[in-house]
């Protein structure tokens, strides 16, 4: 999606004022944030959990707090098992690496959380960044030269455009899931140029699932080569829980797939699985993996144990499903406009008329005692202000007709229904 | 008519949609000072002037034209490359 970071303006629309203070750029934003605080509303993004009593619990201004905008999709996070191997790891290797991947930051836990990669998507190739952003920025930037050309969807996440952004290929967007608006600029690249496509499996502002089956079809097609972000769907989607390609039979003509540990995983770092022969030369000209320090001992346990279990987690993953399946079925009924006519992933995506409605809307939920995401532009496709809301496989049948409940007080203490 | 004269009435045309406020179109019409566009309806626009014409246009190369006569400029340019 086009989180805040997205930046293309037709010529100098920030301008400098010439005040001397660099800072003046900011000046419309910091007056908008003034406006909206000033009318008493609590600041959205400044939320602080004071205790977490669980993947779906916490502890938020005193008050008990159900959480459905973590993206803990598979709720890993206090997982027995991944609990223990993280302070396990601790104890014997150490709060941290201190160091690149390439010197001295590869551990045994490092090799073994790619090993659980490789037998999780059962590709040969497997690379582990300290975060999911810095996946997308490293492989994009290295694999897509000077003279290439990047072909990519519209509502890509900031993670990608900020990698196009640091390589030097020739981007080029094309209008959000279209087909035939990939095809067509596929056409027109020039002859012997080399083409990379970028296509994300769920677009976490409106939770919808891309047509990969058709668009990996028109990429090989083409000649291109295909790259798929897949962090909001591992674990969960496709019959290994291996992503939409997966699921829509595609996997084995998608040559990177990015993914992320902070979503399903429940830590924090990011990786890119291939079957390319090459592969691991990345570990070398990749320059957001070499010049960075690697992940912490205890992450890359928590992470290797947690992938390990996911691929057996199908009862989880059935249970998530009909969370899913409820929650957008009653916000539907309640009145309520949503990002997806049916529920295609584990985000349900309120649509809210503008941002004060939005902000008052967020508020009174979160005085219900429920937490969701409030998302605004730029980071949301066509100007929308959006309830973001993700789905844990360990909300209850009970939390999820709360969660309902709160829906339906909220939305009518501020006019929403 | 010449070629560029061709090219600039149909990219007149294609502002129209997206010319929400009506403003007066010229060689010197700044799209992000003047139309007032954001960044998502720059990519909206720039999608319709690739096919129209048939083109690639990089955010590269967006990112380097400010006005209408710039972008006429550039039209012509890629479609003699």
């Amino acid at each position: 999606m086009t989180d805040p970071g997205l930046e293309m303006e037709l010529g100098g629309s920030r301008e400098g004022g010439g005040s001397g203070d660099l800072f003046s750029k900011f000046d419309p934003l910091i007056e908008q944030r003034r406006a909206l605080l000033a009318k008493g509303v609590t600041d959205p993004f400044n939320l602080v959990m004071e205790r977490v009593e669980s993947p779906a619990v916490a502890i938020c201004n005193g008050r008990r707090t159900i959480l459905l905008g973590t993206y803990n999709y598979m709720g890993m996070t206090f997982d027995p098992d991944v609990v223990a191997a993280g302070k396990k790891a601790l104890d014997e290797f150490g709060s941290g690496t201190t160091g690149s991947r390439v010197l001295n930051g590869t551990y045994v836990g490092h090799r073994e959380v790619e090993q659980a990669l490789r037998d999780f998507y059962a590709m040969d190739h497997a690379m582990v960044f300290s975060t999911g952003y810095q996946a997308n920025l490293g492989i994009i930037s290295t694999i897509a030269g000077k003279d290439d050309y990047i072909i990519l969807d519209i509502d890509s996440h900031a993670s990608i455009y900020d990698g196009c952004a640091l390589g030097n290929a020739q981007v080029i967007p094309f209008r959000h899931n279209d087909v035939d608006a990939l095809e067509k600029r596929l056409r027109r690249v020039p002859e012997g140029a080399g083409k990379l496509v970028i296509l994300e499996g769920v677009y976490s502002m409106l939770g919808d699932v891309a047509p990969l089956r058709e668009m990996v079809a028109v990429s090989k097609a083409a000649g291109a080569m295909v790259l798929v972000d897949e962090a909001h769907s591992m674990g969960f989607i496709g019959p290994n829980g291996r992503g939409v390609a997966e699921d829509q039979g595609v996997i084995d003509d998608v040559d990177f797939i990015i993914g992320t540990f902070s979503k399903s995983v429940g830590t924090v770092g990011g990786f890119c699985v291939s079957n390319h022969p090459k592969f691991e030369i990345m570990r070398l000209v990749c320059r957001p993996y070499v010049f960075t320090a690697s992940l912490p001992p205890s992450v890359v346990a928590t992470a290797a144990t947690s992938i390990r279990k996911l691929t057996g987690s199908s009862a989880k993953r059935a249970h998530l499903w009909e969370n899913s399946k409820r929650l957008h079925a009653g916000l539907k009924q309640l009145g309520f406009t949503l990002g997806t006519d049916q529920p295609q992933s584990a985000i349900i995506a309120v649509i809210m008329p503008d941002l004060e409605t939005g902000a008052a809307m967020w508020e009174a939920l979160l005085k219900e005692g429920l937490y969701v995401n409030l998302a605004r532009p730029p980071a949301t496709p066509s100007g929308m202000t959006l309830l973001r809301c993700s789905l844990c496989a360990e909300h209850s049948e009970e939390q999820v007709g709360e969660i309902l409940g709160m829906f339906a007080a909220a939305g009518r203490s501020t006019g929403c229904i | 008519m010449t070629d560029r004269d061709e090219t600039y009435s149909r990219i007149e045309a294609l502002i129209e949609p997206f010319n929400k406020k009506g403003v007066e179109i010229t060689e010197g019409t700044r799209f992000a000072v003047d139309l007032e566009w954001d960044s998502l309806t720059v990519m909206d626009f720039v999608a319709s002037v690739e096919d129209e014409f048939d083109v690639l246009i990089s955010m590269n190369r967006v990112a380097e034209i400010e006005t209408v006569g710039q972008l006429v400029d550039a039209v012509d340019q890629l479609q003699e490359d």
